[in-house]
């Protein structure tokens, strides 16, 4: 990506000036210009840099993990329990005699997926849930807004608690209990970007022109709230990571011997007197991961929500 | 009249939203895959005694029916009974939850004392140093699992540094010898004049609500800069300071004394967010809060318990945001 700033060859130059041209022959080349540049005001935000680079790093050591370790996060050597960080075990063992940076590894494919699944279901019901209501107001607005307060009554840990326990704990029951309190805020988020994105005139145009009003709000309202929507959840992703990290250490999410980094700190938080590094180690991959999202989420919203920041 | 009518909307959404919460931990209460009539009378019981209780509680009824017992017994503060500790939950539930307010009390005070300086002074240099500090800092807090940095900080100031007492709320030293008063240890100790159980306690409470506090500091810090920012903006900023009056006077006087309204709103909606923070805070530093007594009747799958608890911090969590709102409503010029 980096040879698009400098023109090292003169095709990157025509791409790059073809990208920042101030008056676009095509909708597509503006679309595409107005990316760049949004990448380009991102790209002088260290911060949000580091997040970026954090976060793909992540996503690859998380897919790759088969390919990164030569052992199994499952077999036990118990003659080599709670061994130190070695050249066998770059990361040390566990209560278990497994090895850790393997554990660490997979670890990281089950928080990210669950992070994942938890967006995957919630974004989409909160941007709708809120363009719609934003968009419909009256009755719709009022009925929907009262959902949402209802699920914003209660903390989120605590209702994913109760709903976990009613459920069973595990972790398709830790990602519904999240998605279930993570839907609320998104769709108020939405709601808010609705109601001003609606009273432009261009939305009057459409209205005359014809257009449905799920034409309208698929296509001229929801766009419009996705920038904020964006944000606010790769700053949720790092909620996620906690809560998913928390259930687990409560025995109420992903349970042994699933290689879940909250699982894991719980199954050896009594080492930390003599092992330190063993429970220690699976909460800095926990800091990490959450810290890479927020900084991030950060980062974004200064070049897609600059109001906010 | 104006007043009263915004104070009206405000409180007009309360009831539904109450109604929403009782209808949440009622259908969680009965969707759970325990028995409750087994789990009061066991798994060898007769079948002729299982229907009895099933019939006593009200179970073999239609689910509206059921509704409307729960709900006529909430309104007698009923919360059944707990399996585990075959109390009233109300009961135990005011045996607990004073030990939480008073954690998350001394956390939210030790982060505002720290979180709005900060946040005022990343405002008034906004693009410095400082401010790029003061906004990691925040950053960090917000990432932070609680009950990872809560076993570092035992391992480190209990275990390593031997400056910080473990875990639980007191030394057994002075188990039982302070009475139940408020329910918050250190004020109890106070209020009988144990000061050695007074100091203790105190000495208890530091590390868990040093953790909790860095939890809400972020938000705190975050938000004090950004409503900061926007004050420092204003046109009477320029007219104090053409007025020649000094820094420190501007910043703390003219544009904090704005502030102040929205920040009502940001400590109530923080200290909210604290009892989240607690549950797992006093997992890890054994304290004997609401948040403990949630998680071990979770794992006890005692549904009385966890479901009271649930229902006691919603009503706390509603209460909160109302006050948020109504101070903002009430408080500040621009929506009056």
């Amino acid at each position: 990506m980096s040879d698009l700033s400098t023109p090292l060859s003169g095709n990157a130059a025509g791409l790059r000036a073809w990208l920042l041209s101030e008056t676009p022959d095509s909708r597509r080349q503006a679309a595409w210009g107005r990316s760049y540049r949004g990448w380009l005001n991102f790209r002088r935000n260290p911060l949000g840099m580091a997040g970026l680079i954090i976060v793909l790093a992540l996503l690859v050591l998380s897919l790759a993990a088969p390919l990164l370790t030569w052992q199994s996060p499952d077999v036990q050597h118990l003659a080599q329990r709670l061994a130190p960080p070695s050249a066998a075990h770059w990361l040390g063992t566990d209560e278990l005699g497994r090895d850790l940076y393997t554990r660490l590894l997979f670890g990281g494919r089950i928080t990210l997926g669950m992070v994942v699944a938890v967006v995957v279901l919630v974004a989409p019901l909160g941007l709708v849930v809120g363009a719609v209501s934003g968009y419909l107001g009256g009755m719709t607005d009022r009925i929907m807004m009262r959902v949402t307060d209802i699920f914003l009554s209660i903390p989120q840990l605590i209702l994913a608690l109760a709903f976990v326990a009613a459920l069973k704990p595990g972790i398709s029951s830790a990602v519904i209990a999240i998605a279930l309190t993570s839907w609320p805020p998104i769709a108020r988020l939405a709601r808010a970007d609705a109601l001003t994105v609606r009273a432009n005139d261009y939305i009057a145009a459409v209205k005359l022109a014809g257009a449905s009003p799920a034409r309208i709000i698929f296509r001229h309202i929801l766009p419009l709230c996705l920038p904020s929507v964006i944000v606010r959840i790769t700053l949720d992703m790092s909620g996620i990571i906690l809560t998913a990290a928390g259930l687990g250490f409560l025995g109420m999410g992903a349970q042994p011997p699933m290689p879940e980094w909250g699982t894991m700190i719980a199954s050896t938080r009594g080492y930390i007197l003599e092992q330190w590094w063993v429970p220690t180690i699976p909460g800095l991959a926990i800091l990490i991961a959450s810290l890479a999202f927020n900084l991030l989420g950060d980062g974004l919203r200064d070049v897609l929500d600059p109001k906010q920041s | 009249m104006k007043r009263v009518r915004t104070l009206a909307g405000a409180l007009a959404s309360v009831p539904i939203t109450l109604f929403g919460l009782v209808l949440i931990t009622f259908v969680i209460g009965r969707v759970v895959p325990i028995d409750p009539v087994v789990a009061i009378v066991g798994d060898h019981a007769p079948p002729e005694v299982i229907a009895r209780v099933r019939a006593e509680l009200g179970l073999d009824r239609p689910l509206p029916v059921q509704f409307l017992i729960y709900v006529k017994n909430l309104l007698h503060g009923d919360l059944g009974r707990s399996v585990m500790t075959s109390h009233r939950v109300t009961t135990d539930i005011a045996q607990y939850f004073p030990a939480t307010i008073e954690l998350a009390t001394a956390a939210i005070i030790l982060a505002l004392l720290v979180g709005i300086p900060a946040g005022v002074l990343a405002a008034s240099r906004q693009g410095s140093r400082l401010d790029h500090i003061v906004r990691v800092l925040s950053i960090g807090g917000q990432s932070v699992p609680v009950f990872v940095l809560g076993m570092i900080f035992l391992l480190i100031f209990y275990v390593k540094l031997g400056i910080a007492p473990g875990t639980g709320q007191q030394n057994v030293l002075y188990e039982g010898m302070v009475p139940h008063i408020t329910g918050m240890h250190v004020i109890d100790a106070a209020l009988t004049g144990q000061w050695d159980a007074f100091w203790d306690g105190l000495a208890h409470l530091a590390l868990p609500a040093l953790v909790l506090a860095y939890f809400s500091l972020g938000y705190i810090t975050r938000m004090t800069r950004a409503y900061m920012i926007d004050a420092l903006k204003g046109e009477y900023i320029i007219t104090a300071r053409a007025k020649g009056l000094s820094g420190a006077r501007i910043l703390w006087r003219h544009a904090f004394g704005n502030i102040s309204v929205g920040l009502i709103t940001v400590i109530a909606l923080a200290y909210a967010n604290l009892l989240s923070g607690a549950v797992l805070t006093e997992t890890v530093f054994s304290w004997p809060g609401l948040g403990l007594y949630l998680t071990v009747s979770l794992l006890n799958a005692d549904m009385n318990a966890v479901l009271g608890a649930t229902l006691v911090v919603g009503l706390v969590y509603i209460g909160l945001n109302l006050i948020a709102d109504l101070a903002y409503r009430l408080f500040d010029p621009r929506v009056r």
